[in-house]
């Protein structure tokens, strides 16, 4: 094994170990310098999770959150130099993680802090003048054949809990035991200029918004958001997308 | 608004750091930054933080490159990794240096990536010929590729290795030596691993080829001891910087004259106001060397 292999091993290993080959000048246990490496590995990328996850972290409180996070990273160690990126199957290991089974809500909260943290990272792609998309909507007869490309920050979430209101009640430094993890809610995230948004949503905007992020047309988009909810309301859906600059594409299939 | 910076200056326009204190730019100082716009003589940047697509952090980068000196520190190139260079890491690199043009690019003598995996941490190099080779091999590959030199930062560490066959400092030289890459001088670097492997500081600085520092850094350190009981520091930057590390530097500026003086603090970062003292303590002894 080589000598980075031998290191990279121990450095994210559960308990103990160091490798061979070192020494102190001083004749101390070069384990316990070793720790010295172990320690900033794992508690760097921790404090990389927990940046990403402030709400989660408040909802299992500090001390639980490092401990999950901890198994967490040595479980899926960074493959990436990117640390921003760092993270995102957390929602899925806490899935699975059954001490937090208590707080059945908190993968969906991650899976919305996660959203957030790609639209806050994602291009800068412009959005078209609200005056201009009006216009086009209003003055064009094949509306049905219209394609709407959307800012690269917007994403949805479908939850069973109410994912918004919970993350909403953690926003500020208020008391935030007075929140109901119900009823579900759906999610959208979106980044306007440099503030990321988020809002509760109807299921057929969620089906509405997929479509268009899919690229399908605005008719099809519309169907298929129908088949969601029958209470769709195209009108409602497109006044929160153009009021938050979230078209950058119209034309014509 | 625009959200993207367009450089005004092509690459052999931009000149290196000017020989002032620079600060690390933090993102709770961003607002004080933008709207008193302190004299701080330049701001530096880890590199990785800025790949990413978009969204504020260009954003910013972009209003803070309009304004000062840039210089560009890489913490994730892994250039003592036993495998290649990450191509997609360095065409990254490449496409930042592109659209912000900093006067100054360094990484340091460290790794960080093995096999697929990142560590998040600057990991220790046994300094024998093999590593040497590869080492320089990997830095001429970097400069070739950003067609500019880079300044390699001497590192703290906390272990040896039973095979290192040569000293750290001459290990240091012959990679400038080889390569024509600068050196970024991390004086709180030195002094943590000099106290912790029982070294002269300043007997190690005199190894160093002092003639090729581009930089200075200064940073605080924590303290924590060994199996022995004995003092091991730990290069956290997340201190003031110590006295002895001020008194240090005094030591080096003798030697090399005025050179750009990075303060460092990435942990349990303070006031604006207090990082900008220390800023202004750096300057008053490069003021003490400037002929």
């Amino acid at each position: 094994m080589s000598v980075q292999s031998a290191f990279a091993d121990a450095l994210l290993a559960a308990h103990g170990g160091c490798p061979v080959g070192l020494f102190s000048s001083n004749g101390a246990d070069p384990a316990s310098r070793f720790a010295v490496y172990r320690n900033n590995v794992q508690s760097s990328l921790i404090n990389a999770l927990a940046a990403s996850y402030p709400v989660t972290l408040q909802l299992v409180g500090d001390e639980f959150f490092r401990a999950m996070a901890g198994l967490f990273v040595q479980a899926n160690p960074p493959t990436s130099p990117l640390i921003n990126e760092y993270g995102s199957r957390l929602a899925d290991f806490i899935q699975a993680f059954e001490p937090a089974d208590s707080v059945p809500y908190l993968a969906d909260i991650a899976r919305l802090e996660r959203l957030r943290v790609r639209a806050y990272h994602a291009a800068d792609t412009p959005a078209l003048c609200q005056q201009h998309i009006l216009q086009h909507l209003q003055g064009q007869e094949n509306l049905g054949q219209l394609s709407l490309q959307l800012h690269p920050s917007l994403a949805t979430l479908r939850s069973p809990y109410a994912v918004v209101a919970v993350w909403a009640a953690h926003q500020n430094d208020a008391d935030v035991t007075n929140f109901s993890p119900w009823p579900a809610q759906n999610a959208v995230v979106l980044r306007q200029g440099l503030a990321v948004k988020t809002f509760a949503i109807d299921s057929g905007s969620v089906s509405f918004i997929n479509c268009l992020n899919q690229g399908t047309g605005l008719e099809m988009a519309v169907e298929h958001a129908l088949q969601a909810s029958s209470e769709f309301d195209l009108h409602q859906c497109l006044t929160l997308l153009i009021s938050h600059d979230a078209i950058t594409h119209l034309h014509l299939e | 608004m625009t959200l993207s910076y367009s450089p005004t200056v092509s690459p052999a326009q931009v000149p290196g750091l000017p020989h002032r204190a620079g600060l690390g730019l933090k993102t709770e100082h961003l607002q004080d930054v933008l709207e008193t716009r302190p004299d701080i003589g330049f701001f530096e940047v880890h590199a990785e933080n800025y790949m990413v697509a978009g969204g504020p952090f260009h954003h910013y980068l972009g209003l803070i490159r309009e304004r000062y000196p840039l210089s560009l520190h890489g913490v994730g190139l892994s250039i003592g990794g036993e495998g290649p260079l990450d191509p997609e890491h360095l065409a990254r690199l490449v496409r930042l240096i592109d659209r912000y043009q900093p006067h100054s690019f360094s990484e340091h003598l460290a790794w960080s990536s093995h096999g697929p995996v990142f560590l998040n941490d600057l990991l220790p190099l046994a300094y024998d010929a093999q590593t040497l080779a590869r080492v320089c091999a990997h830095i001429d590959q970097l400069q070739s590729t950003l067609k500019r030199p880079m300044l390699l930062e001497n590192p703290s560490t906390y272990v040896q290795f039973q095979r290192s066959t040569l000293d750290e400092t001459d290990f240091i030289s012959e990679i400038v030596r080889r390569t024509g890459c600068g050196l970024l001088l991390d004086v709180n670097n030195v002094y943590v691993s000099c106290v912790n492997h029982q070294r002269d500081p300043l007997t190690y600085i005199d190894a160093l080829p002092l003639h090729a520092v581009g930089e200075i850094h200064l940073a605080g350190f924590a303290e924590d001891s060994d199996s022995l009981g004995d003092r091991l520091l730990i290069d956290d930057h997340g201190a003031p910087i110590d006295d002895a590390v001020w008194r240090l530097y005094e030591q080096v500026l003798t030697r090399t004259g005025p050179v750009a003086t990075l303060i460092e603090r990435d942990n349990r970062v303070p006031a604006f106001s207090v990082l900008h003292a220390e800023a202004r303590q750096a300057e008053r002894c490069l003021a003490q060397v400037m002929s």
